[in-house]
């Protein structure tokens, strides 16, 4: 009678006892340069040691330039974040897969793409996308930097149980909607915080029909419906996107590794504190209009008027968001033009996010009005892409074409938003001034940011005419 | 980590929903590796045009509300990115206590591990808080965090609940790597009997 959640914290359960957090064993620690430096010099200061670096693993991502990379950085304060990741590596003994290296990339990306990521593990990140991992069956989470500095030391985190939450999708999606429309449209009826507390299971037959690349999608913008983490069960499909990948398990150990996954599921009986419903025939590409990701229509409506709120605080939140990304109740949404495309981020910077906007694109060009960029998550699917002819089409079409890393996703580098400009992008937080102060970000999916790149405003994707 | 027992202060009322980490600290001072000198930044696009003169009427511009310590803030603070530079700007700039009806989850970790006090009340508490702090001249709350009260020299006197592991923690200022490492040999004993 457990959950999958359930059943993947008692198999990590190093000590418990009434009335304080447990201790929790983490598998895999993911890092990078923005969330460690201060963890590592709390470690130096107490005189302690990273207990277990062969299950550390980094990257450079959210600093550092997609583009010129042979140059030096123009910002000299991130340079030096990056060199103190390297020197922090170093002295710890933790492989860093670093801007030199095929496997660099966006965290989430680079840990299931390297194999590293496994059904029924504990995986953590000093960023909040960790839920990403949660597709492959793995318990994964964002921590803090003094949470990173206690994994470093203990390889364990306390912990207090979070409730259970399922949320069941069935049906076929239409033509033309996307894992992303799956949890834009997950997020914008569970509102923001709609699962705080909570650890969501994703379930039903249109998860299930999702690739491997879908499923990241959706478990990554967990977060956003302020979830613990979100896991889908792993089945044949997790399997064998894991195999033969570099730190996957081989030979026996493959064998084991996959009898000792195949059990984890939710027996039929589990009681789930909350649940919910989704038709996914029902759903259609989703665009948001204001400054949280909760706030989305179809691309079909309109901007929603004050009547249409749910409360006092949707209130407060719909008059900010017209007001910061200027636009009106009632607008439609396919009249709002857009000046940036951003297709990228560990939402949606994969080789499937990339074919799929690579088929609108094809044949095209980018508007005059708009300037797009096209950012894979990793160098790996740079290359994959380059070698399928994806960068091909993207480049012919005026996109351009970058090297991997977090960029417009939240502007910490030289990519970001003017101040009052618009942007179809794929990533996952619309916040006010993530991607630069004054920018406006409106999430949409790969090819909903294609289509509108091209066409200088948001179109309804299922009605492009394709070119072969 | 500092202690945290009985605090009065002067609250500064910022009662508007989801207010997000980008928003506590925005993206462009991340890549600092200290762990210090944050507050300059806080709110930073809030507090400062985009030519870095003040805006005055954000709410700690205003003189009033010069060196106000408890901020009071509407539901689902601190959601979004698990930056912890958003505790460490709020500390640095002399707040030692965050109301509001609710937190995103990993805010509030990285609040209570650094000695931020982060309280729950009720909406309609809240609301009034940030009322009285906006129309009573020198308003200042009491925070006991032995009782577990919120108190003003009004006649408010409300109960929070927080866990009481972080509770002890935040009293005695405990470091929480120390305490796991106490159960350094179950750790081991779990290594070993788990293969890892
Ligand atoms: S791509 Fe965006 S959300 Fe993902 S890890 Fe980078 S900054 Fe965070």
């Amino acid at each position: 009678m457990k959950t999958l959640y359930d059943k993947i914290w008692d198999r990590h359960l190093v000590h418990s006892e009434a009335g304080k957090p447990s201790l929790i064993y983490i598998d895999l620690h993911l890092i990078h340069e923005v969330t460690t430096p201060q963890a590592f010099e709390g470690l130096r200061l107490a005189g302690r040691k990273v207990r277990r670096p062969d299950l550390t693993f980094g990257t450079v991502d959210h600093a550092i330039p997609t583009k010129n990379r042979d140059l030096p950085f123009n910002d000299p304060i991130a340079a030096q974040q990056v060199e103190t990741l390297r020197e922090n590596c170093r002295e710890f003994g933790i492989p860093l897969y670093d801007m030199d290296r095929i496997e660099q990339g966006i965290i989430h990306v680079f840990g299931p793409e390297q194999g590293l990521t496994h059904p029924g593990m504990t995986i953590v990140c000093g960023d909040s996308h960790t839920s990403t991992h949660g597709a492959f069956g793995a318990l994964a989470h964002g921590i803090g930097t003094s949470e990173v500095e206690h994994v470093f030391a203990t390889q364990c985190l306390q912990q207090v149980r979070s409730k259970n939450f399922r949320i069941n999708v069935d049906g076929e999606l239409p033509f033309g909607v996307t894992a992303k429309d799956v949890i834009l449209g997950i997020i914008n009826e569970i509102g923001m915080n709609g699962a705080t507390g909570h650890v969501i299971e994703y379930s039903g037959s249109t998860i299930r029909d999702l690739s491997m690349e879908g499923r990241m999608t959706v478990c990554n913008m967990s977060i956003e419906c302020g979830a613990k983490a979100g896991l889908i069960a792993p089945d044949p499909k997790t399997f064998e996107y894991i195999e033969g990948r570099q730190f996957a398990p081989n030979g026996e150990a493959w064998d084991a590794a996959v009898e000792n996954w195949k059990v984890l599921s939710t027996d039929a009986d589990a009681i789930f504190d909350r649940s919910v419903d989704i038709d996914a025939t029902s759903l259609e590409p989703f665009v948001t209009w204001g400054t949280s990701p909760d706030l989305s229509v179809k691309v079909t409506g309109s901007v929603p008027d004050l009547s249409e709120a749910r409360d006092e605080n949707e209130v407060k939140s719909y008059e900010r968001s017209y007001r910061y990304m200027g636009i009106e109740p009632s607008q439609k949404i396919d009249e709002i033009a857009v000046d940036r495309a951003f297709i990228g981020s560990c939402t949606n910077s994969r080789i499937e996010d990339l074919r799929e906007a690579a088929k609108v694109a094809r044949g095209y060009s980018v508007s005059d009005r708009v300037n797009a960029m096209v950012v894979p998550g990793s160098m790996q699917i740079k290359k994959q892409a380059e070698d399928e002819g994806l960068a091909k089409i993207f480049t012919d079409a005026g996109f351009e074409w970058r090297d991997a890393g977090c960029s417009m996703c939240l502007g910490m580098n030289e990519d970001i938003l003017a101040e009052g400009e618009r942007c179809a992008s794929t990533s996952n937080r619309n916040f006010e001034g993530r991607q630069g102060r004054g920018g406006r970000t409106h999430l949409v999916s790969p090819s909903m940011a294609a289509a509108a790149a091209i066409a200088g405003h948001f179109v309804d994707v299922r009605e492009w005419r394709f070119k072969e | 980590m500092q202690k945290f027992t009985t605090f009065t202060g002067k609250p500064a009322p910022m009662f508007e929903p989801n207010i997000d980490t980008d928003q506590i600290i925005p993206k462009q001072f991340l890549t600092r590796i200290e762990r210090t000198g944050f507050g300059a930044f806080l709110f930073y696009d809030w507090r400062f045009g985009s030519n870095g003169t003040p805006n005055t009427d954000f709410v700690l511009n205003q003189p009033r509300y010069s060196n106000a310590s408890i901020l009071v803030a509407g539901m689902n603070f601190g959601c979004g990115s698990s930056r912890e530079h958003a505790p460490w700007a709020l500390l640095d700039y002399g707040f030692r206590a965050v109301i509001a009806p609710g937190f995103g989850d990993i805010f509030y970790n990285n609040s209570l591990k650094n000695g931020l006090l982060p309280i729950r009340l009720d909406e309609p508490t809240v609301a009034t808080i940030a009322e009285n702090s906006h129309r009573v001249a020198e308003y200042t709350l009491t925070i006991n965090l032995e009782s577990k009260t919120v108190s003003d020299e009004h006649g408010l006197n409300v109960g929070f609940d927080i866990d009481e592991f972080s509770r002890q923690c935040l009293l005695n200022g405990l470091d929480d790597i120390a305490l796991t490492i106490q159960h350094e040999a179950a750790i081991t004993a779990f290594e070993a009997r788990s293969g890892r």
